[in-house]
């Protein structure tokens, strides 16, 4: 509980001083200009930097897949394919079904200790279930709002927006990803709180990115559903960020500001969190390679010259004596 | 760096992904089209606050069709004491006359699509 109580203190603090801000007309143009475009060049100089500058410095020398399944081996074994793939085209099989699925999710198997003592392990879809709700929830919600940014509308965001608001419910019209979403996190940090075991091992920064993308849903939720803004001059916003002719419109309500600052903050804050897992996910030598080790041989790159002296150079060497033993020779 | 080439290309796609509005807009961006109301206005003001209507619009809207439709109810008293008929072609249509230049600039620009004209008729427009 400690460690949640100082995610949710510091958050708040975070929260606190946005939402103060926000209310001054002083700092709009920082909060509405400077703050993003510095928080998308720290975005794109970190994630660069990290998966560049430090993870493809690591040397891979040998094949380290996980392996979930019976590896390729005779031709009457048949193989797991997709659990311990042996070509590239199983790789992207894999990887695919990971990136978009979240496959091993799937596998969030736990033991219990049932009345009897009986032992059992139980598969759980619930983590699945969530994750697959949220991200989704969240590539959709980011793709609809590229209304914002693009003038015309690009035709993707209008036809995300008609499918997502299918049911018409309310004006304006509710998303299912809203919905979807807030119920996907919620159920992520809630476990994290109230089950022992995993509160024991979570940190401060797996609770942070957690209430900070929950407080990013719910000031966009309030603001869509509740607060309403004036969109148009939003859009005009965020036309003047893509332009590089910023502008801040008058008549924007403060909740705007809260919104787009807690976003500035998670995509700076993105390159050094945990939250590199959306490009460390295909960096994982456990899961990119195939598992070809016994096919094929791996030499380690760095390994110093070895001075051997074969049999062949051997013989050789010792020719005449040998033959003068009248011991047999491979080149007589 | 190792694996350069794979990598560079997986930067290079989230670059692109991460900027994609910039270049979107350089290559087939157009301007932004502010809503334009006839010269003639039937009316001086209107049913409320500008600031209001731009936020709240659709929540009037809304109100109004639920107490027409519903209720019955024609008439709606304005935040001055003043009665108006809650009536989308008869009373906002008849300075907001042109569905094309007014409703529809910031609708399309904000990528939104009433249901108003789905039974409503608009009578400046192709129908």
């Amino acid at each position: 509980m400690k460690r949640f109580l100082q995610a949710a203190m510091l958050f708040g603090v975070l929260l606190a001083g946005v939402v103060v801000a926000s209310q001054a007309q002083g700092l709009r143009s920082v909060l509405g200009t400077v703050l993003p475009y510095a928080a998308v060049a720290v975005l794109l100089v970190g994630v660069i930097y990290r998966v560049a500058g430090v993870w493809g410095r690591a040397p891979v020398p040998f094949r380290i897949p996980t392996s979930c399944g019976q590896q390729k081996a005779l031709s009457w074994i048949k193989p797991s394919k997709l659990d311990n793939p042996s070509t590239t085209l199983g790789v992207i099989g894999r990887m695919a079904l990971e990136v978009l699925v979240f496959r091993s999710l799937f596998r969030n198997v736990r033991t219990q200790l049932k009345p009897g003592p009986k032992l059992a392990y139980v598969g759980g879809w619930e983590l699945w279930a969530a994750a697959m709700a949220f991200h989704w929830s969240f590539l959709l919600i980011v793709l609809r709002h590229m209304r914002y940014f693009t003038e015309p509308v690009a035709g993707f965001a209008t036809m995300l927006a008609a499918l997502d608001g299918f049911f018409e419910i309310g004006v304006p019209t509710l998303y299912v990803t809203n919905v979807l979403i807030v119920a996907g996190l919620g159920y992520l940090l809630l476990r994290r709180v109230f089950d022992p075991q995993l509160r024991m091992i979570s940190l401060a920064a797996d609770f942070f990115p957690l209430l900070l993308l929950l407080s990013i849903v719910v000031t966009g939720g309030l603001m869509r559903y509740f607060g309403h803004t004036d969109v148009a001059s939003i859009k005009e916003l965020a036309i003047g960020l893509i332009t590089f002719h910023p502008v801040v419109p008058a008549g924007i309500g403060s909740l705007f500001f809260v919104h787009l600052t807690l976003v500035s903050v998670l995509l700076a804050y993105l390159p050094f969190s945990k939250l590199m897992h959306m490009p460390g996910v295909f960096l994982s030598p456990t899961r990119n390679l195939a598992n070809n080790n016994r096919a094929e041989r791996h030499v380690n790159p760095w390994n110093a010259p070895v001075k051997v002296h074969t049999y062949e150079e051997w013989e050789e060497e010792f020719h005449d004596k040998i033959e003068a033993c009248g011991l047999p020779l491979d080149k007589p | 760096m190792h694996d350069s080439g794979k990598i560079l290309a997986g930067l290079v796609v989230f670059g692109a992904l991460v900027t994609f509005p910039v270049w979107y807009h350089a290559a087939w961006g157009g301007p932004l089209v502010k809503p334009r109301l006839p010269a003639d206005l039937a009316e001086k003001e209107c049913i409320a606050p500008t600031a209001y209507m731009r936020e709240h619009h659709m929540e009037l809207l809304n109100s109004w069709r639920a107490q027409v439709v519903r209720d019955g109810h024609r008439s709606w008293t304005g935040e001055n004491g003043r009665q108006w008929r809650a009536s989308l072609t008869k009373t906002c249509l008849r300075c907001h006359a042109n569905k094309a230049d007014f409703c529809d600039t910031c609708h399309s620009s904000a990528g939104v699509k009433p249901v108003c004209f789905d039974c409503h008729v608009d009578p400046k427009g192709k129908n």
